[in-house]
């Protein structure tokens, strides 16, 4: 037990506010404005984790994303998110936590045992000894064990955040003092700034380390920022992450608030990046003990949580950036001994002893931290803070194309200039201190360098792991990568950066190599005898940081994920007991009745019996209008238009140029200089780009317009042997000859009446403009009553359909399937003009006799849909499949479409149908099977 | 997410495109061979850097003519097709 909380400090803490949380069933005590991690140093447990691999004990580490060590599944409100880092979450009253990779917990781990197998689990471990009698074996027992947190099953977060899109003069991510600069200068010039800043609050590291800036305390200068951008338009969003940076500028960011989240599409005129830095680690012995801290963190803690890390603390740094920290915590009351790596270093605070030339060899303890060895010499101490340095963030700027240089001066990766659409400034870019980030913000943004007397030397004595030094030394600690394992990487051959990564997990995980990046690269370059820019670097991708998916889902989930079409008399139907289901994107009635199978028999039965009407709305309506219009069809379909008289109607087909089927439907003319395509319900918006296709490329656009009608008209069919009689009763002109169109009017309304059937029966097409639908649909109620018929579902007009061996696109046809395969080559071998697809339908393959075609099949049984047409002679193999299957009412036996290799040609010969390993019969007929002679139409 | 400007609608996200045809790039006609034809349906060049190529903005329907660089991703140019 080492860590305290200050009875004074703490800037961002609420002493008023006392909250309490449940950490491994420990109860733990905290203010408003904690994090789970302050909270948790403050409360003085030492081991709070449990490390990946080895399940070691692990303590605190850092502030933000880069804590490798202090994961936690944690719940509120009934809510359970795995993997959250306590440096990046809210103490709330109530919220429980578990530390993932332990059990029960992280302090009496059961699996503590393995970190005893150490030395027979290097990297590559599973690779090299889980081969023998298969993978298989061993992954359920390993799975058990390997991963982070546990998912809770019952936990369904709520679709409830909006995704927001905007647009700003210049985004500024990253409001530490060169942000803030940058931001402030930009405003103050008029120019719209949003500033991004993933805490929740301005400062970035002022916020601990303090400062001055323009003769007052820096608070004033970030308050002054403020009043400027919202006075200049702008917008400040804090507790906001850019997590990712994409094509053209677009940079994806996620808000935290407390009702509920946002997540932000920014496209700024310019970006400037001001991410800051991340501390590096040192690596003696066992440097992954709890009580081994960020020296720039436990800063942070002490500050705005008046958490204390330890009392006895030894600081071992390279740079005089660590000064302050000592200084702060020998105020606060700690005994602090500093030892710097350098020879000359500046004058001691006051009550820190400071030692210089000091190598840290070895760190001594075990679930929490004795002491140190320092140049051979043992200091004891209960928290060793660490400083190596710092990296710039540069992921933005990477995942935006960018490139980045090795700075042996500056001892870090920068980005190069112009390489990323983004200006990078102060810590990211390797611009260190107040007074020169300021300089560098306010320059990118065109303004003057704000003054400051802060004159602190940011120069750092260059550390690296020692790959000579004894003893077990952790570069990445959350994947429990040791400098062994980098060493035998190298030994194996997986020298590039890339190869690291993968072979031994270097920079996995949520913190996605922040403290480890570096280290692993300068191990690796040091064990291979190349420079570090030799070496390379791995590849940044999104997100920056973990973002939950239900983020980036936003509300595009349930309903609301594709919404689906609906039929305006969609409540008409219901009032009479329809039961609907997806078709192609509407929701249309599938059978009007709750024993579905019964109903659909009826209604099935019904239709050829009396009469039946259906919504069939969805049909495409797409109308081809004026001069030009004959022309364009001509081309675009496989059968000739122009020769269609007006007020007639055809059958036609639309291919690809591949040859292969599109679409089908009827084409009705209405008028001369007017056709109307009733393509597919589901393919209308496909048909119609297709159409539009040849009408721009091919012909001249002012002479014919397609205009989309489909959703403008309420289209009811009414078919069945007393179609006739119903229709007069309701006042409607039959003499409509089959195959043909009328426009008509029916009261005051317009009514197209189009006799084409799908069902095989004469069938009426009744279509009125969507205001009068109800009326009609009314109507026809009263007289369907009259003459015993009933409302079908699409259900029962598939059955229909399958008995006439009338096809549906995409179901009984594949992305193979050419005209003449479905008996239409009549077109083929007569039209010798152009038209969309001609060519392919002449090739070798084309013409093959072996090609698939569409058949009935005659069986015993409803033979299930997709089912294999095998041989039943001979090696099996699949000469096609079942592609419509149904019991058919009207004959009384099942029925069935399928395509089948060379099944023209095989009438009355029999087939096998395999299905679940077995093999049945089916006899090869027609497709149509009902009224082949078409004397009902 | 990339901007793509329609000439009729203005700049818009690229899910509101879909990429047609690379540009000139004629049909054959009057009975081409099949290598011919083959080649037209199947044999795209994907230039690595400047391309010309045919999109469709969906939502007005209009085909139009983009210059971009397939490797910068900057767009030069959009213009209708006639």
């Amino acid at each position: 037990m080492s860590g305290w909380r200050h009875p004074d400090l703490g800037t961002e803490i609420d002493r008023s506010k006392p909250l309490t949380a449940e950490v491994d069933w420990t109860k733990i005590r905290g203010f408003q404005g904690d994090t789970l991690a302050s909270a948790l140093l403050a409360s003085g447990p030492r081991t709070i984790a449990r490390s990946f691999k080895y399940h070691r004990p692990r303590g605190l580490y850092g502030m933000g994303a880069e804590e490798p060590n202090a994961l936690f599944d944690i719940t509120r409100h009934g809510t359970t998110i795995p993997n959250e880092r306590a440096t990046l979450t809210p103490l709330t009253d109530g919220l429980k936590a578990r530390a993932v990779n332990a059990s029960p917990t992280a302090e009496r781990d059961r699996a503590r045992w393995l970190d005893l197998l150490h030395r027979t689990i290097p990297a590559g471990f599973y690779y090299k000894t889980f081969m023998a009698g298969g993978w298989h074996l061993y992954e359920p027992r390993i799975r058990a064990m390997a991963g982070l947190g546990r998912l809770d099953p019952n936990t369904n977060p709520p679709a409830d955040t909006p995704t927001r899109s905007a647009t700003c003069d210049l985004l500024v991510i990253g409001a530490g003092p060169a942000g803030l600069a940058a931001a402030k200068a930009a405003a103050e010039q008029g120019r719209a700034v949003w500033l991004i800043e993933d805490a929740t609050y301005l400062g970035g590291a002022l916020r601990w380390r303090g400062g001055e800036i323009d003769g007052d305390d820096w608070t004033d200068f970030a308050r002054a920022t403020d009043t400027a951008i919202l006075n200049s338009d702008g917008r400040i969003l804090t507790n906001t992450t850019a997590w990712g940076a994409f094509d053209h500028g677009l940079i994806a960011a996620w808000q935290r608030r407390v009702d509920h989240d946002v997540h932000w599409r920014i496209r700024p005129a310019e970006t400037i990046l001001a991410t800051g830095a991340v501390e590096r680690p040192l690596w003696p012995a066992q440097n992954d003990r709890p009580g081994v801290m960020s020296a720039e963190a436990a800063h942070h803690y002490l500050t705005l949580y008046g958490a204390v890390a330890g009392r006895q603390l030894l600081i071992a740094t390279g740079s005089d950036a660590s000064y302050a920290t000592a200084a702060a915590f020998a105020a606060a009351g700690a005994r602090v001994t500093l030892a710097d790596a350098r020879d000359v270093s500046p004058d001691a605070p006051d009550g820190v002893r400071v030692l210089s030339r000091q190598t840290l060899q070895a760190v001594h303890g075990k679930t929490e931290t004795w002491g140190a060895t320092l140049n051979d010499q043992y200091h004891s101490a209960d928290t060793v803070l660490v400083s190596g340095g710092f990296t710039p963030s540069v992921q933005l700027h990477c995942q935006s194309g960018g490139k980045l240089d090795w700075n042996a001066e500056k001892d870090a990766l920068v980005p190069r200039p112009g390489t990323s659409h983004m200006k990078v400034i102060g810590a990211a870019n390797g611009t260190f201190g107040l007074g020169p980030a300021l300089a560098e913000g306010a320059t990118a943004a065109g303004g003057l360098a704000p003054d400051t007397p802060d004159g602190t030397n940011w120069r750092w004595h260059p550390a690296r792991p020692d790959i000579d030094a004894s003893g077990r030394i952790w570069i990445d600690l959350q994947n429990d990568v040791t400098l062994k394992d980098v060493k035998l990487a190298a030994r194996e051959g997986f020298t590039s950066v890339e190869h690291l990564k993968r072979y031994t997990t270097l920079g996995m995980a949520t913190d996605q190599g922040r403290t480890s990046n570096f280290p692993g690269l300068a191990a690796m370059a040091d064990a291979t005898g190349r420079s570090i820019p030799e070496t390379g670097t791995t590849t940044f991708r999104p997100p920056v940081r973990p973002v939950p998916l239900s983020v980036i889902a936003g509300r595009r989930r349930g309903d609301l994920f594709n919404p689906l079409k609906r039929l305006p008399l969609e409540d008409a139907h219901r009032a009479q007991g329809a039961v609907f289901r997806e078709y192609g994107g509407w929701l249309r009635p599938s059978a009007y009745g709750e024993d579905e199978a019964a109903t659909i028999q009826a209604e099935t039965k019904a239709a050829r019996d009396t009469v039946a009407i259906y919504d069939a709305s969805p049909l495409g309506k797409l109308d081809i209008i004026g001069p030009g219009a004959q022309a364009l069809l001509d081309f675009a379909f496989y059968n000739r238009l122009s020769t269609l008289n007006p007020g007639r109607a055809r059958y036609a087909f639309l291919l690809r140029e591949s040859g292969i089927v599109f679409d089908d439907g009827v084409v009705l003319r209405p008028s001369d200089d007017r056709f109307v395509v009733s393509a597919s319900s589901s393919h209308v918006d496909a048909v119609r780009l297709l159409l539009e296709d040849p009408r721009q490329g091919r012909f001249d656009p002012s002479q014919v317009a397609i205009h989309d009608v489909t959703q403008a008209w309420t289209t009811l069919t009414v078919t069945g042997p007393r179609a006739r009689e119903l229709l007069a009763a309701v006042g409607i002109d039959v003499d409509v000859p089959h195959m043909g169109v009328a426009e008509n009017t029916w009261g005051d309304a317009p009514l197209r009446i189009a006799r084409i059937s799908f069902t095989g029966d004469q069938s009426y097409e009744l279509s009125v403009p969507l205001p009068h639908g109800p009326a009609l649909h009314a109507r026809l109620d009263v007289a369907l009553n009259a003459v015993d018929g009933r409302w079908i579902g699409l259900e029962a007009v598939m059955i229909l359909r399958a008995e006439k061996g009338y096809i549906v696109i995409g179901k009984d046809t594949d992305g193979l399937t050419m005209p003449h395969d479905l008996g239409w080559g009549g077109p083929r071998d007569i039209r010798g003009d152009e038209y969309l697809g001609k060519q392919s339908l002449f090739t070798e393959a084309a013409m093959a006799a072996d090609r698939r075609q569409l058949v009935g099949l005659s069986t015993t049984n409803v033979l299930p849909t997709g089912a294999h047409l095998v041989p039943l002679d001979g090696p099996c193999r699949s000469l096609g499949f079942v592609t419509s299957s149904y019991q058919s009412p009207n004959l009384g036996r099942p029925i069935a479409l399928a395509l089948l290799e060379g099944g023209t040609a095989m009438q009355g010969a029999e087939i096998g149908v395999f299905h679940n390993g077995d093999v049945q019969r089916a006899r090869v007929t027609q497709a149509c099977t009902f009224d082949p002679e078409g004397e009902r139409l | 997410m990339q901007t793509f400007p329609c000439p009729f609608c203005g700049p818009r996200d690229e899910t509101e495109f879909h990429f047609a045809v690379e540009a000139d790039h004629p049909r054959p006609e009057n009975a081409p061979s099949d290598l011919e034809w083959a080649a037209y349906l199947y044999a795209v060049d994907a230039p690595q850097g400047p391309a010309r190529e045919i999109w469709l903005h969906i939502p007005c329907g209009e085909y139009f003519v983009m210059s971009r660089n397939t490797r910068t991703r900057d767009v030069t140019a959009s213009e209708a097709l006639r």
